[in-house]
């Protein structure tokens, strides 16, 4: 899975104290970049990816051989013009694309499985935070991400609120919901209810826990589309099949395409990962950090936020969206807000929504102008 | 630019922090941004008008005056405008209040109900009035509560809310609204412009 090769990495060798307690240092983090740094380095903008994505933005992902995630956004020409702008993503740490994470051995040479530290999205961002040591970065132009990657986009710049001109939280949460939570306990029992998860102690690709990863990413994906989205793309009709053939086989195009989209998904990541990536995802919860005051977590950065959600995204909800808009205007932040209409769910930011581009172009590009 | 625009951003001293409630296509906003410094946010609850504010830089928040007007402190603007918009609110008084509880001060214009070519075309026409400020049929007009001057006058008094300026616009002149002439100028206005504070 860890194919060494195309993959960039920076070891970081300032210890990171968890918010788990235990200390990690000389560890790896797998990183893209996209576009050009200029001279003034003020054209950076800091890409976060969500549950299952990696640094692997756009273009071809050179590990799956599939395109890159947020193709239709980030480009030359696109909503996040590569032409202009230095585009930098980074695996998350708990990931399975190069970063540091539970398919990586310990001291002993022995693969951590679950005996990797629990991660949380503060670490996740106080990690790749070191990037910008790297390239040489004061302040990055923008940071932006949808679903998980908006809860790192909050999360950073209330830890670094002098870092960033501009900041896009994209269909996300300032706290998971128990809905959330469910949805993503449903995909860990998954997970541990298979055989060959053994207490995630599994290692070669032939025992690894694939069905229950599989049936984990075809729940989780259905909570990504909407109802309309789904009955307009499937409705009732049958898998290549005149009539139901009374059985357990795939009768209906949704089931057959979502055992796709569980097959695929297990080709490409890793079951413990996916056990680490949403315990960080359901711990998430910005305001509790500021006992219970979201507003206290940006009362010290003056960067221009502008935040976006979807009409049919019912698992990071306009109004989700909206509290973090309130938390911002009830202390004077520089806030705007948008609510795209789309029909394809909480998916809509990683798809051909133009009035969501366009709207994401403008406000970078009019940003970047005042610049 | 519209005449209202340039007077309301006459009323507007630079450098101020102005909240546009009901901000349209963003023209006041963008006028008020480029030339007088104004660090201006817009409240818009059509998608598509704040795609067009996003499209000229503009900082605009998609919601509605009703209900969203709520999440902003108290005097946390210098200054609030909302034009031509009061009488198409379910509850204008609501309204009026958040306005000046969320700015120090408020610019409010209104359509004018008792303008005399709306009096003479229900008087003699005997059908709703349109003109150029109310260019809605009675089956599609967004306006819910319409006034006269002299309504809102008498209304904005009787919440002892106080008057800085009252203005009364017919095409290009403008002039002042007070006490003794406010019925002369409730006939021959259609639209004013009013400067207030709680």
């Amino acid at each position: 899975m860890n194919t060494e090769k195309n993959i960039k990495t920076l070891i970081v060798k300032k210890p990171l104290i968890l918010d788990c307690g235990k200390t990690i240092k000389d560890f790896p983090i797998a990183y893209e970049t996209y576009g050009s740094l200029n001279s003034k380095k003020d054209n950076a903008i800091l890409v976060f990816h969500a549950l299952t994505g990696d640094q692997f933005v756009t273009g071809i992902n050179p590990v799956t051989n599939k395109e890159g995630w947020w193709s239709y956004a980030v480009g030359p020409d696109k909503a996040i013009d590569t032409n202009k702008y230095f585009v930098i993503c980074s695996n998350v740490i708990g990931g399975c694309m190069g970063s540091y994470g539970p398919s990586h051995k310990d001291h002993d040479q022995k693969i951590f499985g679950t005996n990797f530290p629990v991660i949380t999205i503060n670490d996740m961002v106080n990690a790749q935070y070191n990037l910008l040591d790297h390239f040489g970065i004061d302040k990055l132009f923008s940071i932006t991400g949808g679903s998980m990657g908006g809860m790192q986009v909050l999360q950073f710049i209330s830890n670094f609120p002098d870092k960033s001109k501009t900041v896009i939280p994209i269909a996300t949460t300032s706290s998971h919901s128990a809905q959330n939570i469910a949805f993503n306990e449903l995909g860990r029992q998954a997970i541990t209810a298979d055989s060959n998860w053994k207490d995630g102690n599994y290692t070669s690709n032939d025992t690894n826990p694939g069905k229950g990863l599989a049936v984990a990413r075809m729940a989780a994906h259905i909570t990504y589309l909407s109802k309309k989205g789904l009955q307009e793309k499937f409705g009732r009709k049958l898998q290549e099949r005149e009539d139901l053939k009374f059985g357990f086989d795939a009768d209906f195009q949704i089931e057959s395409y979502l055992r796709y989209q569980g097959s695929v998904f297990v080709d490409r990541f890793d079951a413990n990962s996916y056990l680490y990536i949403t315990r960080a995802m359901d711990y998430f919860d910005l305001g509790k950090q500021f006992n219970g005051n979201l507003s206290e977590a940006f009362i010290n950065t003056n960067a221009k936020f502008f935040i976006i959600s979807f009409t049919s995204d019912w698992l990071y909800p306009t109004q989700e969206n909206k509290d973090i808009v309130i938390a911002l205007n009830s202390i004077g932040a520089d806030v705007g807000f948008v609510e795209i209409e789309s029909d394809k769910g909480h998916d809509s930011f990683l798809l051909d929504v133009p009035d969501f581009l366009s709207a994401l172009k403008n406000f970078l590009d009019k940003s970047y102008e005042e610049n | 630019m519209k005449n209202e625009f340039q007077i309301i951003a006459d009323l507007i001293e630079k450098d101020k922090k102005v909240l546009d409630v009901g901000c349209a296509d963003g023209t006041l906003m963008k006028f008020l941004k480029d030339n007088k410094n104004i660090n201006i946010r817009g409240l818009e609850i059509s998608k598509e008008k704040v795609q067009e504010c996003i499209a000229k830089g503009l900082t605009v928040i998609e919601g509605n005056a009703e209900k969203d007007l709520k999440q902003f402190p108290d005097k946390s603007f210098d200054y609030v405008v909302l034009s031509q918009t009061l009488q198409a609110f379910l509850n204008p008084e609501l309204v009026l209040d958040e306005l000046l509880r969320v700015g120090k001060k408020a610019i409010v214009t209104i359509p004018n109900f008792g303008y005399w070519k709306v009096r003479f075309h229900l008087l003699f026409k005997g059908t709703m009035p349109v003109t150029k400020t109310l260019p809605d049929e009675w089956y599609n007009t967004p306006n819910l509560h319409m006034c006269t001057i002299k309504d809102f006058f008498h209304f904005v008094k009787s919440k002892d809310i106080k008057i800085f300026k009252s203005l009364a616009l017919n095409n290009l002149n403008k002039s002042t609204i007070n006490q003794s002439n406010l019925g002369v100028k409730n006939l021959f206005a259609d639209l004013g412009i009013f400067l207030i504070e709680k």
